[in-house]
């Protein structure tokens, strides 16, 4: 799969990132560099900022100090617009399965027949051609987490953030989706990705950013930080011992 | 006991043979209602939209007032539409007392509050479950507001018909800036409240059925409509 890459846009830095509330540090990144070919996965326990850190890197939140910044320059709307997120939670528009995609390609600029076309190229990519008419609200987890990923990257978007993205959902959905991921990935589009599941971690990451407590305890290449972690919270998290 | 059930007798009679006298009653009352009705969503449902999307001083302060605003007193919002439009008010020179316009304008007063505060309340919900995934997509919070009233049409559906029940259930403001006259500004609530003064029951109690028939079928497309709603959000749960 990683030969299939060629390059990987949208190189991201977290430089001093600082978020703090009622006088407690939630985040505190002093440097992090996402550079590598991806995907990028991010671990760690609950309340430990992976997905604080994830809507920083994705402009959703503001930090209280530092900043994020994508190919060397602080990140603007220009990037934002060629980045994309999925939410543990999958938002809806209440409409049809074809009207959530259409929504994003209208956007876009795209003419009507340009949007049919893509539209169909992307149900079938997310095996969701049959159900182009139904409510989207009447998906199942599984259906429903497809369509959010495939309305993301109906976006074009060089950088894809997911957020636990099959933290409810069954093997077999959950096996779906990682494809859809890893066929992005090898595309070119950065991925993202906070996930608790340290075995999808072995499947899906070419680096792994290990977090506690609102700190990156590692960043290496995957089998490194799985194999041979550093950090002691690193051993423990993997171990399946309880970190506070 | 027998008087009344003769009167029952007639008031069906009347609504069954096709009374030219009620029915133009009923087609004025509900000419009336839907077009304030119509206004009321046209002014409402985007005041209510940018009152929960927008963030600005002093918006708490405006939702307060626009909650009391449903529960004004009819009467006296027909008493505030007859001085803006009585010979000697602002509106005067326009000559619409006792027009049937009166009458919506002051249905319009009355239920805009109620489709605005729905509006509000129905937007701002929905503006909290989709404010991420927007932002993440790129629409602006001001380009949001279509989508969120697009997407909280159900809701809204609702909002507009328990609107519509107000209006056409209204009395008070009515009477005041349309004066019930025979043929031109005479509704179904005003025309109850007179011929039952007169005695005349059965006109009376024919009207009075037409106006539940209407009461409860509004309320059965709301009941429908907020199933459906509910359905929808279970679903997504």
């Amino acid at each position: 799969m990683r030969d299939l890459i060629s390059e990987i846009a949208g190189h991201i830095v977290v430089n001093g990132v600082q978020i703090a509330r009622n006088g407690t540090a939630l985040l505190d990144v002093p440097h992090l560099a996402l550079d590598g070919p991806g995907p990028t996965l991010i671990l760690g326990p609950n309340g430990a900022g992976k997905s604080l850190l994830l809507r920083c890197l994705h402009g959703l939140i503001v930090p209280d100090r530092g900043f994020v910044e994508q190919d060397g320059v602080p990140l603007n709307a220009d990037h934002k617009a060629r980045q994309a997120m999925v939410f543990q939670q999958p938002v809806l528009l209440r409409r049809s399965v074809a009207a959530n995609l259409d929504f994003v390609l209208k956007r876009q600029g795209l003419h009507r027949s340009a949007r049919k076309l893509r539209i169909a190229e992307l149900l079938t990519e997310g095996g969701l051609e049959s159900k182009a008419r139904q409510s989207a609200r009447s998906l199942s987890g599984g259906e429903a987490q497809r369509l959010a990923i495939l309305r993301a990257l109906a976006l074009e978007p060089d950088t894809l953030f997911l957020d636990e993205p099959t933290s409810a959902l069954d093997p077999g959905a959950t096996q779906k989706i990682e494809r859809m991921i890893l066929r992005a990935s090898g595309r070119g589009v950065r991925i993202v990705m906070v996930t608790h599941d340290i075995g999808q971690a072995r499947r899906l990451a070419a680096d792994i950013v290990m977090m506690q407590g609102g700190h990156v305890v590692e960043h290496g290449d995957a089998r490194q930080v799985l194999d041979a972690p550093n950090s002691e919270a690193s051993r423990r998290y993997l171990s399946g011992g309880l970190v506070t | 006991m027998q008087g009344f059930a003769s009167e029952f007798s007639t008031a069906i009679a009347l609504i069954l043979d096709g009374d030219a006298e009620l029915w133009a009653i009923v087609l004025l009352s509900l000419k009336v209602s839907v077009f304030a009705v119509l206004i009321s969503a046209l002014i409402g449902m985007p005041v209510g939209a940018a009152l929960a999307v927008a963030r600005f001083p002093g918006r708490r302060v405006l939702i307060i007032l626009m909650n009391a605003l449903m529960g004004f007193p009819p009467v006296v919002v027909g008493l505030l539409v007859y001085l803006m439009l009585s010979r000697s008010g602002p509106l005067g020179v326009l000559e619409l007392l006792y027009t049937p316009t009166a009458m919506i304008i002051a249905q319009v007063v009355l239920v805009t509050p109620i489709v605005a505060a729905l509006t509000r309340q129905v937007v701002e919900m929905l503006a909290e479950e989709y404010s991420e995934q927007l932002r993440s997509l790129g629409v602006s919070r001001l380009a949001s507001v279509p989508v969120l009233l697009w997407d909280a049409r159900l809701a809204l559906v609702t909002a507009l018909l328990a609107g519509f029940g107000r209006a056409i259930a209204e009395v008070g403001a009515v009477i005041i800036v349309g004066g019930n006259i025979n043929h031109v500004t005479r509704v179904m609530t005003t025309t109850i409240a007179l011929e039952t003064s007169k005695g005349n029951l059965a006109l009376a109690l024919a009207l009075g059925a037409i106006l539940i028939g209407i009461a409860i079928a509004v309320n059965a497309m709301v009941s429908a409509l907020t199933l459906q709603a509910e359905r929808e959000g279970l679903r997504h749960a």
